[in-house]
């Protein structure tokens, strides 16, 4: 297991996990979010492959209420 | 005495044509459903959303805003409010090209402090130039200076967009000379942001030459957000018309309306 940062909580992966399993993990298949991982934005093309690390700081955001 | 009209043409931002001139944001109402039915009624066609972290595991049956705001429908405009540094703001600004798949219309705002929310000019021109080279069109959210919001243009803002009032003050247009004066000299769209309280100030912002109108909280911390809505939608296209049709001129003395000729008496 590897433990890396979502959103400021700690959370952890199967050794080489990648972003499409992190975001089904968070329950996110099909909707609109995006990803920076340690400050870099992984394009969602990208996801599939991009395997996470230990320690690695990871952000996810989507659209929501404000003006 | 002849009463100038303006020519009309409707709202053209970065190419892109609009019938109604008020946008709106999705804040601080009740739910997913009064959101919709309010932004719905306004009437809107470019609409406003923030981006901010998911939360682990949490409310996932909940629905997402966009599901509800379609992209297909409307013109979403992410904003990057609560930034408060050039660079907070162009990372937001750059998920959410990726998060709307290449969408690059974004509404910048850079704030100084929490108590006034007063835009920050040093850094919301920073981060204007950085995200203009990076292809991004950009909204900009400022002040009621005349100076800087020329610059801004110059700069290749495609919207200029000073404050009336503090956001979500509900102060209503506080120096209108200023945005006269914006406005005379302006070559792209200039719309009041943040200020707005009621219909009238909607108006008034309209009368003044504004090519639009964008609010939020006058709309969702209403009594009734659907009805104010509707209020919000008619005081924009009043505004607009009284403005395309010339308003008569003050006189200090009255004039009569009824012809004074065949008078009985």
């Amino acid at each position: 297991m590897i433990k890396i940062n979502v959103n400021g909580d700690t959370l952890e992966l199967a050794e080489n996990a990648t972003l499409t399993e992190l975001v089904k993990q968070m329950s996110l298949e099909g909707k609109l979010y995006a990803i920076e991982v340690n400050e870099d934005i992984v394009p969602r093309s990208e996801h599939p492959q991009f395997s996470l690390h230990e320690n690695d700081i990871v952000e996810v955001v989507q659209a929501i209420g404000g003006g | 005495m002849t009463v100038e009209t303006k020519k009309d043409q409707a709202l053209n931002i970065a190419g892109k044509t609009y019938h109604s001139r008020l946008l709106v944001g999705t804040g601080k109402y009740k739910d997913m459903a009064e959101t919709k039915s309010a932004i719905e009624m306004s009437g809107a066609e470019i609409v406003t959303v923030a981006v901010r972290r998911t939360n682990i595991g949490q409310n996932a049956d909940e629905p997402n805003l966009l599901d509800v705001i379609s992209p297909e429908k409307y013109t979403i405009l992410p904003n990057t409010a609560g930034c408060y540094t050039a660079k907070d703001a162009v990372r937001t600004c750059r998920l959410a090209r990726e998060l709307l798949n290449g969408h690059d219309l974004v509404k910048l705002e850079v704030l100084g402090d929490q108590k006034t929310l007063y835009p920050d000019v040093t850094e919301t021109l920073s981060a204007a130039e950085t995200l203009i080279k990076d292809g991004f069109k950009v909204m900009v959210y400022t002040t009621d200076d005349p100076l800087i919001a020329k610059r801004l243009e110059e700069m290749g803002c495609v919207a200029v967009m000073p404050l009336g009032a503090p956001i979500g003050s509900g102060l209503g247009i506080r120096n209108s000379y200023n945005i006269r004066m914006i406005l005379e000299n302006a070559k792209v769209p200039i719309l009041v942001d943040a200020g707005v309280g009621t219909a009238s100030d909607a108006s008034i912002a309209m009368e003044l030459g504004c090519d639009g109108v964008l609010m939020n909280t006058a709309i969702a911390a209403a009594g009734d957000p659907v009805l104010m809505a509707r209020a919000m939608r008619l005081a924009v296209e009043s505004g607009r018309d009284a403005y395309i049709a010339g308003r008569m001129p003050r006189k200090l003395y009255a004039s009569a309306s009824s012809p004074l000729d065949g008078l009985i008496i």
